[in-house]
């Protein structure tokens, strides 16, 4: 009884928190349209943008790339005991990709005209690529969490139509996912002369590509441990612990990359200059170097506190490096100094509290975490040398 | 036949005539408030700028290649032959990317409108196509800044390098830098001691960028492909183990 009053006392002060974030929320969106960019934000000539990009975009684009990499697992790898988790991983990254969204209506100076790269073509443009892989990629995100809503209210012809399309849907969704999260690095390219050297390379697109994938499966085990709190069922500790081997690896190829990127760019001596940047570098691979170490181990990976806290480790190193691009790399050069507005702080965190309570929701109501019917499963009783198979690789 | 400017700093007197012509062409106040800026902005397109007894001039450089035009995500911005960049207001979202990317920092914003769009030279495209000089020309009264054909003003910046090379410093700022631009710089001292950025890079940007944006294809084709071909070997398990008569398979 005394359990369920602190979860009761709980959820009243996430409420309380929830209500008063969405009020300064809408107070900022009050100001940002009224009033116009130049009274919401701490933007200027120099400095053009803050962190409704930097964070809101090339963040919230990178935390939900877990959607892509699962949703690769367990179609195009047929690794079916990772089914489990698939239906929330699709929910989150579609919430995440809506919510880009949103967060770019805030930052567009025309927001009305968010429609124009539909019909005014500049192929030269990464943007403009971005643009068309964020739009149809949303696309495909809501075909493939669409059997969640066609199952709760029956719609059982549709979701026929929407399976017999999955397997070129998923495909595709992982190309443009691909193609669209490298792009958020290349989008830097064309800043030589702005970004510090620490971070421009030419392989930006690629080290975007390889972060996306690993902070994807640190989200999935994020998740899994909230969404599991939250609605009070069991972790899939086996599963989970299996995602951790694989990011262990992953991590070690990708900051492997990283030192030999500023190896053969000859930037190594940077790291013994002296100046805000080589700390921030610093943090960003100790993070994420630290996440990786301790993945490392049986222990670790076993334990669902110390599992979660390596996520925690993968994701923060995560926001650190999109940060340090967007944001702090940026800096020297511009002239000036950036700090974001309060209005800017108060968009971002009400955007990521309506993608918490809407995923809350839609928990709630749909069957999100429902282990799908043995009808509609497509898999075969026994996948279990073809995951090892795959696996293996 | 493409325009361009030549600016020549060891001729500039600093009288700021070319900002008050600029502001006038383009219908902005010009006062002694913001004549003392010494910042470009969406009220101020052109400004002098004051380097110990020398100055120096900031405008859109309107590169060859222009990084802006190439990033902008709608075509708001491109580079007419007739070699102004240009800004087309309708199509623009307001994604500032052109800002962002611009290595000289030109593209500036109207930052407390409600509907505000990018500020930058145009080069007076309109003036020049009827045939007239830039309105910063036709105001210089000590002949600092002129315009005429790219070529031609190469050729007239050489000539000035070559017969006062004591007067110089020997470059001409533009022809290398971003693969080149059309707006020159001659100075007395070497350019970063007037402002000028020395650190972009010698190759246009928009090359940058595109040798990511070539991949696209391949991604497309050859991730496809190879997805599709896991795919395929993945669930041919299930094919075998359906032929094998064991339980299960595709429905």
């Amino acid at each position: 009884m005394s359990m369920l009053n602190t979860v009761r006392r709980n959820l009243t002060f996430w409420r309380v928190v929830f209500a008063l974030i969405m009020m300064g929320g809408l107070y900022a969106t009050f100001l940002r349209v009224v009033y116009g960019l130049g009274a919401s934000t701490n933007l200027n000539d120099q400095f053009p943008w803050g962190i409704w990009i930097g964070f809101d975009i090339l963040c919230g684009v990178g935390l939900a790339a877990g959607g892509f990499t699962i949703v690769a697992v367990v179609h195009i790898f047929n690794i079916e005991r990772y089914k489990p988790i698939l239906r929330p991983t699709i929910l989150t990254a579609f919430l995440g990709y809506v919510l880009v969204v949103v967060a770019l209506m805030f930052d567009l100076g025309r927001p009305d005209r968010i429609w124009h790269p539909m019909v005014m073509w500049n192929p030269h443009s990464v943007m403009f690529e971005v643009a068309w892989c964020v739009m149809l990629y949303n696309t495909v995100l809501a075909l493939e969490f669409a059997p969640a809503v066609c199952e709760r209210f029956g719609w059982h012809t549709t979701n026929r139509w929407i399976k017999a399309i999955s397997v070129p849907l998923v495909i595709l969704g992982v190309v443009l996912s691909t193609l669209h999260q490298s792009s958020l690095g290349s989008l830097y390219l064309s800043v030589p002369s702005k970004l510090y050297p620490l971070w421009y390379t030419p392989f930006l697109p690629v080290f975007f590509y390889i972060s996306a994938i690993c902070v994807g499966l640190a989200m999935t085990i994020f998740e899994a441990r909230h969404s599991c709190k939250a609605l009070n069922r069991p972790m899939h500790m086996d599963l989970l612990g299996n995602i951790g081997r694989i990011l262990a690896v992953l991590l070690s190829f990708y900051l492997l990359l990283r030192f030999h990127d500023l190896r053969h760019r000859e930037v190594l001596d940077l790291l013994l200059v002296p100046r805000m940047e080589t700390y921030l570098f610093g943090l960003e691979i100790g993070l994420t170097a630290t996440g990786m170490a301790m993945l490392f181990f049986r222990r670790i990976r076993a334990n669902a506190d110390a599992l979660y806290v390596c996520s925690l480790f993968v994701i923060f190193g995560f926001l650190t490096n999109r940060l340090n691009i967007s944001l702090t790399g940026m800096e020297a050069a511009s002239g000036t100094h950036y700090i974001p507005k309060w209005t800017e702080i108060m968009v971002t965190l009400s955007v990521i509290a309506l993608g918490f309570a809407i995923f809350r929701f839609a928990a709630k109501y749909l069957p999100v975490f429902e282990e799908p019917h043995e009808e509609e499963n497509e898999a075969i009783a026994e996948p279990v040398e073809a995951e090892e198979l795959v696996l293996m690789r | 036949m493409a325009r361009a400017i030549l600016y020549d700093s060891t001729l500039c007197i600093g009288c700021k005539q070319c900002e008050e012509a600029c502001a006038k062409r383009w219908g902005m106040p010009y006062n002694d408030k913001v004549a003392a800026e010494e910042r470009i902005s969406a009220h101020k397109l052109t400004t002098v700028q004051t380097f110990g007894e020398k100055f120096s001039r900031k405008l859109c450089m309107h590169c060859v290649e222009p990084t802006c035009a190439s990033v902008c995500p709608v075509k708001a911005l491109h580079k007419t032959e007739f070699g102004p960049v240009v800004y087309d207001e309708e199509r623009c979202i307001g994604c500032r990317y052109c800002m962002q990317a611009c290595p000289f920092q030109v593209p500036t914003y109207e930052w407390s409108s409600r509907t505000p769009r990018v500020k930058k030279c145009n080069m007076c495209y309109e003036r020049q196509m009827a045939g007239k000089p830039t309105a910063c020309t036709e105001a210089c009264p000590a002949g600092a800044t002129i315009c005429g054909d790219r070529d031609e003003l190469i050729q007239v910046a050489r000539k000035r390098l070559a017969e006062k090379p004591a007067d110089y410093f020997q470059r001409i700022y533009g022809i290398r830098e971003v693969g080149g631009t059309s707006v020159f710089y001659l100075s007395a001292v070497p350019f970063e001691q007037i402002g000028l950025n020395v650190k972009v890079p010698q190759e246009p940007i928009p090359a940058l960028t595109w040798r990511a944006l070539s991949f696209v294809p391949d991604v497309v084709s050859a991730g496809g492909t190879l997805l599709g071909g896991i795919y395929w070997i993945t669930h041919r398990r299930e094919e075998v183990a359906k032929a094998e008569g064991r339980k299960g398979g595709h429905k």
